[in-house]
């Protein structure tokens, strides 16, 4: 098959990913100058729409509640690796976040005045730890349904210019500025050259590494590997989380807000195992405690039966509480597993859930290239593409929603507000060269390697040795299967080599992306020889802030990784030991 | 145990028309029907072409009719199917590739009744009040993935392709049955057109395909309750206008 035709655009940003912090972006972005968003799902189909308990934002609606507080959790529940200076506005601005999005429509629950409902969630608290918070506010167990459908009918009020169903294939970057994207219209085959000023990237994040996760299928890391690719920073790729609760074997979740609403966790035994871990929050510890304690009853012997799975009680809770304000999971489990959860347990074992790690940002969304935080012109990135650092070594249930509000935001404006500043940047001549020779070399390859068994080899093996638990040894196992595994990608061939709507195409470069991603991931939780957060170590079972109180950052030299490493901002709550 | 698949296949590269393919795959009784597709498409045909992406019923990308019911592929169980269990595109949608569908006049329809909270009114520095009894006036509607399964279920979308179809009925109810909106006024002529919410025959279709339980049927009743009123209470006001004139 020869060159595929090039059609060009020109905007003044484009926007990558439609999904909450790109949506968000756009709207800022628009009002001020030429925007498209370049989405490889039509953008209410995005994974935002599967966030179920709420965002965390301190109104106090309920009982007093201060963001002081919102940002010791967060910062606390990071263990201590989150950037504080991030965190501090993050937590500020989530309170306006959450009314400018009640004023665009959302339908969040309500209070009997009439307020925006809040309920508890892990990890989140009243004085700096006393005891559990009303903060997370929330419709239903649909928040995230109800942010993306109001952003994108937002979009559609205003207008916002869409290129659905375009997959991201490069970025284009050329004397410390990026001057735009290629994209692949997976409808018709061609790719797009889109020439911009700006480029802010909102892809999303990786779960698809591992075998049983939470994530969409599409939940790829393409944004974060097509940056690697091209030689820029990763950060703290090695911290990756895995909600306590999804449903056995599936993955899917189930949220939090089920413990916030009052269930519990059960091992095999009957005993609420959560209360030896964690006396204070019990079930709403936060998420790699739970996970972590989850393993290690499954490992003694105390899952269900033996097995490696524990169960979600929601049986002693009001059934009326579970259908109205737990509908989607409710229904999740009776569809999937066949349990009532109104009378019976429901069986669940950690899922990856969710990267701390990704593209390195500053409070602005500007993607930064180095340890000093110097940002390179024109690109940004916001959402869990993005590590501004909010997270750090663990995030805390609520601020997914939160970071990407409150941050795809300041990335949609900075960007516009930065544009009229800049000169057209010039694109680079092989603008599409590159991309050119990927797609060829997929579509004309005759080898005997095939993209699910690859795909599959990996997810099993970074659950095995890069999940919760982790070793030297199982890590470097890891680590020469990847190498095996990228091996063979080179070697794939494809049956579908047509133009029109080729997602196995899409499935092959998506796996290329996710090959990158586990490498780095891999490398870099073999280097960090401790445990922080979601990073846990069991040849290095205790934090150890003096050598390790640092973000990681991982690059591509050469066709190796070059790990460095970066100091963490911490303001105003110095690190503690971190229980609950 | 043994599943037998019949799928719809159209590739526009290679094929006049669409032909039906059958496959036997091992499967098990939990299985989703987008388990399965996957099968074909990772171990026996990579060309097979879907829509997907988060698998539990969410994203809204794998509507398609099964057994000649439209579902989400990763709502329908296999132990809950009769086989062999075929699988086609959604009806009414040009047909892009196997189960992809052009939803570009979908999505034409769904703008069309302006699917966003309109109010002019001042804003406060907090959230606007709305009672929860206010909230569960609409709450039913938000639950809307639009994943198309009831437009294409619908004997009057499938007589007339102009109808804006059950999918857009149930966005306008969301926000004419909001406290909060106001803008009723800019949506009425599109929904009392001869191709709106009056092409509905109140056959169900819809309720039944709907994967989230939404009760689209009576949704569109409401609107339909709705739009009668106005009309009369414009009748009225016409000829009060008239009465004062003589």
């Amino acid at each position: 098959m020869g060159p595929r035709s090039v059609i060009r655009h020109r905007y003044d940003a484009v926007i990558v990913g439609a999904g909450g912090a790109g949506l968000i972006a756009a709207l800022e972005a628009s009002k001020r100058c030429r925007v498209a968003v370049v989405s490889k799902l039509h953008p209410s189909r995005s994974h935002t729409g599967t966030a179920q308990g709420g965002i965390g934002a301190a109104l106090g609606n309920l009982e007093t509640d201060n963001w002081q507080w919102h940002m010791f959790d967060t910062i606390k529940g990071s263990d201590y690796l989150a950037d504080q200076d991030a965190v501090e506005l993050m937590c500020q601005e989530a309170i306006e976040v959450v009314y400018d999005l009640e004023h665009m429509g959302l339908p969040f629950n309500r209070t009997p005045e009439g307020k925006i409902d809040q309920r508890r969630f892990g990890g989140h608290t009243k004085e700096f730890g006393k005891a559990p918070v009303r903060r997370s506010c929330y419709a239903a167990d649909r928040t995230g349904h109800m942010i993306l459908q109001t952003l994108y009918q937002q979009c559609i009020k205003q207008e916002v210019t869409f290129f659905d169903e375009f997959y991201l294939l490069d970025v284009l970057i050329q004397d410390g500025r990026c001057s735009g994207v290629v994209a692949w219209c997976i409808a018709t085959g061609e790719l797009h050259l889109f020439h911009a000023k700006a480029v802010l990237l909102a892809t999303g994040g990786f779960g698809r590494m591992f075998s049983v996760t939470s994530n969409a299928h599409t939940l790829t890391g393409d944004g974060c590997a097509v940056l690697f690719q091209r030689g820029l920073p990763l950060e703290d790729m090695e911290f990756f989380q895995f909600h306590p609760t999804g449903i056995y074997k599936l993955g899917i979740l189930i949220t939090e807000g089920a413990r916030g609403e009052g269930g519990i966790l059960l091992n095999g035994k009957g005993e609420r195992f959560m209360q030896r871990y964690a006396p204070t929050l019990m079930d709403l510890a936060p998420r790699d405690m739970i996970s972590r304690a989850i393993y290690r009853e499954i490992r003694e012997g105390k899952g269900i039966e033996g097995k490696d799975y524990v169960y979600l009680d929601l049986t002693q809770l009001d059934p009326e509480i579970v259908e109205k304000k737990l509908p989607d999971i409710t229904d999740f489990v009776r569809t999937y597993l066949g349990v009532d959860p109104i009378k019976n347990p429901i069986p669940v074992q950690p899922t990856a859930h969710y990267a701390m790690g990704g593209i390195p940002t500053n409070v602005h969304a500007q993607v930064v290239i180095d340890e000093r935080q110097t940002p390179l012109s024109g690109l940004y990135a916001a959402g869990e593409c993005a590590c501004v650092s909010v997270h750090g070594a663990n995030r805390l249930g609520t601020n997914s929603l939160v970071d990407i509000v409150v941050f795809g935001r300041r990335g949609g404006r900075s960007m516009a507000e930065r544009l009229h500043a800049l000169d057209w940047p010039t694109l680079p001549e092989d603008a599409v060269a590159r991309t050119q020779e990927t797609i060829s070399h997929l579509c004309e390859s005759r080898g005997e390697e095939s993209v699910a068994r690859i795909r599959t080899d990996l997810q099993q093996m970074m659950m095995l040795h890069v999940s919760v638990y982790r070793t030297e040894r199982g890590l470097k196992e890891a680590l020469a299967a990847i190498l095996d595994l990228r091996d063979r990608y080179r070697r794939v061939s494809l049956q579908d080599r047509g133009l029109r709507f080729n997602t196995e195409l899409q499935e092959a470069l998506e796996l290329g992306c996710l090959l990158d991603l586990a490498w780095v991931t891999t490398i870099a939780a073999l280097s960090r020889t401790e445990s922080r957060g979601a990073h846990f170590r069991e040849d290095y079972p205790a934090r150890d802030d003096v050598r390790w109180l640092k973000h990681s950052l991982a690059n591509l030299r050469e066709g190796e990784i070059v790990l460095s490493e970066k100091p963490v901002t911490i303001s105003r709550f110095q690190p503690q030991e971190r229980k609950y | 145990m043994q599943v037998r698949v019949k799928i719809r296949r159209f590739n526009p590269e290679q094929d006049a028309q669409a032909h039906w393919r059958e496959y036997t795959l091992t499967a098990e009784p939990s299985d989703r029907v987008l388990d399965l597709l996957h099968q074909v498409k990772w171990y026996r045909d990579g060309t097979l072409t879907f829509r997907r992406s988060c698998a539990h019923g969410i994203c809204g990308s794998d509507a398609m009719t099964i057994n000649g019911r439209n579902r989400l592929a990763c709502k329908a169980l296999v132990k809950d199917l009769k086989q062999p269990i075929t699988i086609e595109p959604m009806r009414g949608f040009p047909v892009v590739k196997d189960m992809v569908v052009d939803m570009t006049g979908f999505w034409e329809k769904y703008r069309s009744v302006k699917p966003y909270l309109i109010s002019a009114e001042p804003l406060p520095a907090k959230e606007r009040l709305q009672s929860p009894c206010e909230r569960e006036r609409y709450d039913d509607t938000t639950k809307c993935i639009l994943c198309g399964a009831c437009t294409t279920s619908c004997p009057s979308f499938w007589a007339n392709a102009q109808y804006l179809g059950p999918a857009a009925i149930v966005q306008a109810h969301r926000f004419l049955f909001d406290s909060r909106d106001r803008g009723a006024k800019e949506r009425l002529d599109v929904l009392n057109a001869s191709s709106g919410v009056w092409r509905c025959r109140t056959i169900f279709n819809c309720t039944d395909a709907c994967p989230k339980g939404i009760r689209v049927t009576q949704a569109i009743g409401q609107v339909k309750q709705w739009l009668a009123k106005v009309r009369l209470s414009r009748r009225k006001s016409v000829s009060k206008t008239v009465l004062s004139d003589s």
